[in-house]
């Protein structure tokens, strides 16, 4: 429920669903969607069966648990996972109960029959405590924000109904790193998520990004020589791949207004249910 | 300068995976990282800057700044407080001219803290360009000063020479050992190559029989079943790997100091033992950056195991059983003392904690199946070897086999080593340290719990108190909330690598409400919530340092709560803990006005 809908008094606007949109269906491209359906059906059968607070559910084998949730139809909040990078397992945001242990749905690997908690008011609680102490560990000052309602800490603190942390703010002293001509580093909004560390490297496996220090003294740091040669789309990419207003492409900040955006429209997650 | 890094780098042929030696040469040789030499390595090693600096900025030896000719590392150990830190502190701060955390302006001599550097038996001390410094007083400071400030070669500034092999030309140390009880298992005479002898006569799965049969559990403190995590690691297909784990951090900890100078051979036969049962060649002891100073003697005892066959090829006859050691040097992190932080940093990277599964006995190093064991542990396979598995299980008690090393510090007349067997009660063990009046004890370090007197009845064992080694005693004049509690929730903010974010960003909101009740403007609803987050750590982290980084708290709530009681307003409800007189009196004072509120 965007909150911005609310003052505006916007229409509510079904989600964009993005399609691939063909000319015309060639031979070749008919044969490669049979292929696919094959794989599909043989994988089909070699599914497990694991369940989510209670609802059966099926996994490919070795998939983990926050990517068979979605595919499952079941929203697990999540902030530093990214799809088909390596897990971090760092935001701890997708903690999950299996046989009485937390643990992260995206580092951990679906058995059969396992029975996962999701939904339960404890984990709800420690979810929230851990974005809480995200906002006061940062800076993060929404209405000034170019990645406001595109942002999915903001989301995440929306669909938990945060209203003030329950810690103080440490209102801390962040560098802003502007000299190179792509991409704004605002350590400020920072989550340190090791999205962009994890998605981007050169060919020859060079990081883009890394950590540097450790603790509450951890920060990003971009490579100087990498972010001088940066192209318009990377950069673009990069923005793209940050869950907050970090990295924020120069020049160019957003093309929607505040109150049309993703998350303005409809709550993070919510798109999650409607796949089943 | 180039040109210098250059050929550090070729030295480890250029190899990224050794990242962590070729950082180690270039802080010794110009006494700091700079710029230059990082892209130089970037260059040589194929990394990018940020792949250096990533790690580089991970330890707390390695520094873009220069450090000081004399770079002394003062212990700031929660024991190191109670012995005397700060008038040493202030000594070397008087007699240097600089503060801590900064270097004399003619860049002589730097000032820095450090976390236990495994002394704790005779604190306060320090690690001067890798030349430790121990039992330190304001007077010893002015006079080891004194010699700084001349120039002199800081290993001839030491003032007295350590018993056993502290003594040997090798190592050279005013290091004490101070082994006070020795026991059946580690300190118990040998033959040493017997082990190695005897595997002529077993197959690989007979020895994981035989440490299966003896039921010894990981010495480090987890407590794994050494034999069942040997099994899982020989059937993992792969070139494979043992890693002994000697970064021994935990505050209060400093028995693997005395197990490596006094019997390295027993550690690295049980290396070699390893070896064999998992069919590996290759060895690494990951040793902490603290026992440079072993480095040079380590290094000669390898060299005489080899010459005698009991490392290299065909060891002891045996046909194709190969296994050779070499020494892996940390940088100064505690959380590398987690066996998958400590394989990372082996590579060359940043300390941190891997996920889980897959485990190290999967892949670990290089992505190979690997057994990480504590020294301790290595060291009692070897007499398991010798003696068989039916007399180890003879030692100990119902859940925990033989014996166990403790390092006791603190309040006691005896602090030292003690090799006992489990099941010792703790009330029995404060009689043998002669320990009187004793207000709290801490088992197992700032990870473990904190114990009062209505638990001394207890006893140190896997199945009631686990430890890795670590004891500290705390008599009845120590401020237990305002000394120890913050000293060790500092040390794990200090020491957190960052990555997860309740064990980064939590600590220091702990730390915070600590110092609101520690200055008066607590209330009960703040136990109650340091509480709730102390155990959001437990459960929300992914590593031990993580999981354990509210322990101080929480365990000194559950059996201290009176001291966290008497310390907060029991009259008020709310107290924001801000001032605003007091916050807004710089600023009046600047623009000429009083308060106005």
């Amino acid at each position: 429920m965007s909150i911005f809908k609310k003052i505006f008094g916007r229409k509510s606007s079904k989600p964009k669903v993005v399609e691939i949109e063909k000319e015309e269906v060639t031979v070749e491209d008919k044969k490669i969607i049979v292929e696919e359906k094959e794989i599909k059906n043989k994988t089909m059968s070699e599914k497990i069966k694991f369940t989510i607070d209670g609802k059966e559910c099926l996994a490919e084998r070795g998939q983990n648990v926050l990517d068979a949730a979605l595919d499952n139809g079941i929203y697990i909040p999540y902030l530093c996972h990214v799809r088909g990078v390596k897990q971090a397992g760092s935001c701890r945001v997708c903690n999950v109960k299996v046989a009485g242990r937390t643990m992260t749905a995206c580092t951990t690997p679906v058995a059969p029959g396992m029975e996962v908690e999701n939904n339960t008011a404890e984990l709800r609680e420690l979810r929230l405590t851990i974005i809480e102490a995200l906002f006061v560990e940062g800076n993060h000052f929404c209405p000034s924000c170019e990645k406001s309602g595109n942002c999915e800490l903001q989301a995440l603190a929306y669909h938990y109904q945060m209203m003030v942390p329950r810690f103080p703010y440490a209102f801390p002293q962040k560098k802003v790193e502007a000299d190179n001509s792509k991409i704004l580093i605002d350590r400020n909004r920072c989550v340190l998520c090791k999205r962009c560390i994890r998605s981007f490297k050169d060919e020859n496996g060079k990081s883009y990004f890394a950590f540097t220090k450790r603790g509450h003294k951890l920060e990003i740091s971009m490579d100087k020589e990498i972010a001088a040669n940066l192209t318009d789309e990377k950069a673009q990419e990069i923005m793209d791949t940050c869950p907050v207003g970090a990295l924020i492409k120069k020049e160019k900040g957003f093309d929607e207004p505040i109150g049309s955006r993703k998350f303005d429209k409809q709550a993070i997650g919510s798109d999650i249910k409607s796949v089943v | 300068m180039r040109t210098t890094v250059k050929s550090i780098i070729e030295k480890y042929n250029n190899d990224k995976t050794r990242l962590m030696d070729i950082l180690i040469d270039v802080q010794k040789e110009f006494g700091f990282i700079p710029d230059e030499a990082v892209e130089v390595i970037a260059e040589g090693c194929g990394l990018s800057k940020v792949d250096v600096n990533q790690t580089l900025s991970f330890y707390h030896f390695f520094t873009k700044k220069p450090v000081g000719e004399y770079a002394v590392y003062l212990n700031n150990s929660a024991v190191a407080e109670m012995k005397g830190f700060a008038s040493v502190a202030k000594a070397f701060e008087e007699e240097a001219g600089c503060a801590f955390g900064e270097v004399t302006e003619d860049g002589k001599i730097g000032l820095h803290e450090t976390a236990c550097i495994g002394m704790s038996d005779q604190e306060p001390a320090a690690i001067i360009n890798n030349v430790v410094f121990t039992n330190l007083t304001p007077a010893k400071v002015k006079e080891i000063v004194g010699q700084m400030k001349a120039g002199k070669d800081v290993k001839e500034m030491i003032s007295a020479k350590g018993d056993g092999k502290n003594a040997n030309e090798l190592i050279n140390a005013e290091v004490f050992n101070n082994i006070r009880k020795k026991g059946e298992v580690i300190f118990s005479d040998y033959e040493i190559g017997t082990a190695l002898k005897k595997l002529g006569t077993m197959n690989p799965e007979e020895v994981i029989d035989e440490v299966k049969a003896s039921y010894v559990r990981g010495r480090g403190g987890a407590g794994f079943p050494t034999g069942l995590k040997w099994e899982f690691c020989r059937k993992s297909e792969g070139t494979r790997y043992v890693l002994c784990n000697a970064d021994e951090g935990e505050p209060g900890t400093f028995k693997e100091r005395v197990i490596l100078t006094e019997v390295p051979k027993l550690l690295f036969e049980g290396m070699a033992v390893c070896g064999y049962a998992i069919g590996s060649k290759v060895g690494i002891l990951y040793l902490r950056y603290e026992y440079k100073y072993l480095e040079a003697y380590l290094e000669n005892v390898l060299a005489e195991m080899r010459a005698s066959n009991l490392l290299g090829k065909n060891i002891q006859g045996i046909e194709g059983f190969d296994f050779d050691v070499r020494i892996q040097f940390g940088g100064g992190a505690y959380v590398c003392g987690e066996e998958s932080a400590l394989i990372e940093s082996a590579e060359g990277k940043r300390g941190e904690p891997r996920n889980r599964p897959p485990f190290p006995v999967q892949k670990g190093y290089m992505d190979s199946p690997t057994v990480v064991n504590n020294v301790e542990t290595l060291c009692s396979i070897v007499k398991i070897m010798n003696k068989g598995s039916e007399w180890f299980t003879m030692m100990g008690s119902r859940e925990s086999a033989g014996t166990k090393l403790l390092s006791i510090s603190g309040d006691c007349k005896y602090p030292g080593v003690y090799e006992i067997e489990w099941g010792l009660r703790v009330r029995d063990m404060l009689e043998m340290v002669g320990a009187e009046d004793v207000q709290a004890v801490q088992v197992g370090g700032p990870s473990g719990v904190m114990i009062g007197p209505k638990d001394f009845k207890r006893t140190i064992c896997f199945e009631d108190l686990p430890t890795g080694g670590s004891i500290m005693i705390f008599n009845n004049e120590r401020k237990l909330i305002e000394d120890v509690v913050t000293n060790f929730t500092d040390f794990f903010i200090e020491e957190s690598c960052g990555s997860c974010v309740p064990c980064r960003a939590i600590t220091v909101l702990l730390r915070q409400r600590l110092q609101k009740i520690i200055d008066g403007n607590g209330v009960m609803s703040d136990i109650d919530e340091l509480k709730d987050w102390a155990e959001k750590l437990k459960v929300a982290n992914r590593c031990g340092l993580g999981q354990t980084a509210g322990a101080p708290v929480l365990t000194t709530i559950e059996n201290f709560r009176d001291k966290y009681e008497a310390l907060v307003q029991k009259d008020i409800d709310f107290d924001s803990g801000f001032d605003l007189e007091a916050s807004v009196q710089a600023s009046c004072a600047f623009v000429d006005r009083t308060p106005n509120l």
